[in-house]
């Protein structure tokens, strides 16, 4: 046996040991990428349905998705679409990195009972590390219909209520857009006075107790988001004028 | 991890034969388990695990789901590098643990998102609170590299459920006080709340689990006053 | 110049790895007894997080990050190795902890017996992992960058670390209740000195 402290068993028994690692590793992963990214795929869909109100598992997600879902864009810095890119499969954190005129922005469009809706991607920063989420506009392009959040690692019991549904709903029918017409987005407030959210003209909802590096990561993911699709909203916005 | 335990088959029986020459559930087995409840607690008496006793203490879910997940890992990372102790190279027996530990957390949770979906994503946050978790590695230094295979197991399990036990009381605590609710559920009823009481918001923050925790160290060393620190 | 001063006040301040993030308390509350030994951990803290927080940001920019390999080979762009980020940071910083160690147990003996079992435990201590995983959030622009951010978080934990030292050798001479000598004030202190630092939580530099 050799001797356990010498250099070339060290060094033998740390070849042997990265190979081991690495390889269950990589085995691992690879073997499994497929049925993961299917996993992340369907809860996509359930996501972008919960914001237009539409609760699924991930079975009945696709299907569901297919019905309500009426187009995906996939949006320039000019509004304009660019069809050829999948924009289901846009990642937001990579092309939030590109300069402006290389980036793509996903719009989903909805229709749920003749009733239209936009449906907008949010990427941002908590406190530990990246938040997202959806929100969906009604066919005003301007009060929220439904908002739904998610994170990597926030604090479980504070930044982490972000994905409850009862810090999601306070979002429903607030609007983005002031009277004037300028983007606000929501402001994640703890100021406002108006803990059961009965003012829905403020452009603020009640923060989370704690959790106030994560509340304001969600402020400003939702104006810097949306910011992106003015172009596309003002575009749309003429467009039903015209036909009116 | 299989490859590991499947081709050192020769070591393994070696180990089992030379060491079990006392009772599996002997005083000193069973004093393993009992001792880091108190006398030897890994969060009020060996200092360790301190992080993550303030970061998921919030509500009593996480810490109890935090809690099975680290004593699921110190029992196996326990076992593994206890039946690997006498092959590993001194210069670097700080990387193997780690390295033990971090790829058997990470392969579990590969597994979980491809099956278990949902569990996982519960779990993702608490995969970098596991590695990181100095209890883990206190352990498999102070323990693990120089005690036969069950005794490192019941060390495991002890020492989790050592943290564990402060784990929930102090979530307990910081739930109620903070939030007025237990595992999600309103407890303190509505006419508290209208008669002027309010949540005491300072609970849900880290500084007050610091001095929860100091609070309990108060209570537990009058009880047990041989914790208490002559100088 | 202006940017790296601003980097280096802010993670001393306000971004402390102890009062804002209580990341690293373990060896923070164990190693406090007096000055000298809060000192000598202090100073390895600094130096393994000077070291790691840079090295690993050449790994994650150059082989970890999604798209990193490109400088290889331009097939090799889809490429995302960051499943391997934890491990790899964890594998430098444990690297970095048994150089350190060899090197205190050969030069300070002393120094090397009262830090017991919170030297390899360095490699475990949140502060430093965190350090980098906060790294690869932060998107720097270069090296010095991230070295700067390494030494100014080092620093941050030394100053909380000395602060509590200090505060524990003086209240040795307090009438403290016997059970909550020692470590319970300590953290009942250390509390307190959160509540204090969360004042420096809302200021933009």
């Amino acid at each position: 046996m050799m001797n356990r402290d010498s250099n070339a068993y060290t060094f033998l028994f740390a070849t042997i040991m990265v190979f081991v690692v690495a390889s269950t590793l990589a085995f691992t992963a690879s073997s499994l990428k497929d049925l993961q990214a299917d996993n992340v795929r369907k809860e996509k869909m359930q996501n972008i349905l919960s914001t237009i109100g539409i609760q699924t598992d991930r079975e009945q997600a696709e299907v569901l998705y297919k019905k309500y879902i009426t187009s995906t864009l996939a949006l320039n810095h000019l509004g304009g679409v660019d069809d050829s890119v999948d924009a289901f499969t846009l990642k937001l954190n990579y092309e939030l990195k590109k300069p402006a005129s290389e980036q793509r922005f996903p719009m989903y469009k909805a229709e749920v009972d003749n009733t239209k809706f936009y449906i907008i991607p949010l990427r941002g920063s908590g406190l530990w590390d990246a938040i997202w989420g959806y929100v969906a506009l009604k066919a005003d392009i301007n009060t929220i219909q439904g908002a739904v959040f998610d994170h990597k690692g926030e604090t479980a019991g504070l930044g982490a209520e972000i994905t409850q549904q009862w810090f999601q709903d306070r979002f429903t029918d607030e609007k983005v857009f002031d009277t004037s017409g300028k983007l606000v987005g929501i402001y994640v407030s703890k100021t406002n006075n108006d803990p059961k959210d009965t003012d829905k003209d403020d452009h603020e909802v009640d923060a989370i107790s704690g959790a106030t590096i994560t509340g304001d990561g969600v402020t400003d993911m939702i104006i810097e988001r949306l910011n992106h699709y003015i172009p596309y909203f003002e575009k749309e916005k003429n467009a039903t004028a015209l036909l009116n | 991890m299989a490859e590991k335990k499947g081709s050192i088959p020769e070591k393994t029986t070696l180990l089992f034969i030379n060491k079990e020459s006392e009772p599996l559930f002997s005083k000193k087995n069973r004093g393993l388990l009992t001792d880091p409840m108190d006398d030897n607690n890994p969060i009020t008496v060996q200092v360790l695990g301190i992080c993550s006793a303030l970061a998921i203490t919030v509500q009593l879910k996480p810490a109890i789901v935090m809690s099975l997940s680290v004593m699921a890992v110190m029992g196996a990372s326990n076992v593994i590098i206890s039946i690997l102790r006498n092959l590993i190279p001194n210069r670097i027996r700080i990387i193997v643990q780690l390295v033990v530990v971090a790829a058997m957390v990470i392969l579990v949770d590969q597994i979980l998102r491809a099956y278990a979906y949902d569990v996982s994503k519960e779990l993702s946050i608490f995969i970098g609170l596991i590695i990181t978790n100095c209890i883990v590695m206190g352990r498999l230094e102070a323990f693990a590299l120089g005690n036969g295979v069950w005794k490192s197991f019941l060390d495991g399990i002890g020492n989790a459920a050592g943290y564990a036990f402060i784990l929930i009381v102090v979530a307990f605590f910081r739930e109620l006080l903070g939030s007025g609710k237990l595992f999600g559920f309103q407890v303190i009823p509505d006419f508290i709340y209208d008669m002027g009481y309010v949540n005491n918001g300072l609970m849900l923050l880290s500084p007050m689990a610091l001095i929860t925790v100091g609070i309990f160290i108060w209570i537990q060393r009058s009880r047990n006053r041989k914790l208490i620190e002559k100088n | 110049m202006e940017g790296y001063l601003n980097l280096f006040i802010k993670s001393i301040f306000i971004e402390n790895m102890i009062f804002a993030y209580f990341l690293g308390m373990c060896s923070y509350l164990a190693v406090s007894k007096t000055v000298k030994t809060a000192v000598g951990l202090g100073f390895a803290v600094i130096f393994v997080l000077s070291i790691t927080v840079p090295i690993n940001f050449l790994l994650d920019t150059y082989l970890l990050r999604p798209g990193a390999l490109q400088w290889l080979d331009a097939s090799y762009a889809e490429i995302d190795l960051s499943f391997l980020s934890f491990i790899m940071f964890i594998a430098v910083i444990a690297s970095m902890v048994q150089l350190v160690e060899m090197i205190v147990e050969k030069f300070a003996p002393a120094l090397y017996g009262a830090l017991g079992i919170f030297l390899p435990l360095i490699a475990v201590n949140c502060a430093i992992l965190g350090g980098s995983l906060f790294m690869q959030q932060k998107d720097f622009s270069g090296v010095t960058e991230s070295a700067v951010y390494g030494f100014g978080s080092g620093i941050g934990w030394l100053l909380a670390i000395l602060a509590i030292a200090a505060i524990r050798e003086k209240i040795i001479y307090s009438n403290v209740p016997a059970p909550l000598r020692g470590l319970g004030i300590t953290f009942i202190i250390t509390g307190l000195m959160a509540l204090g630092f969360m004042s420096f939580m809302g200021i933009k530099l």
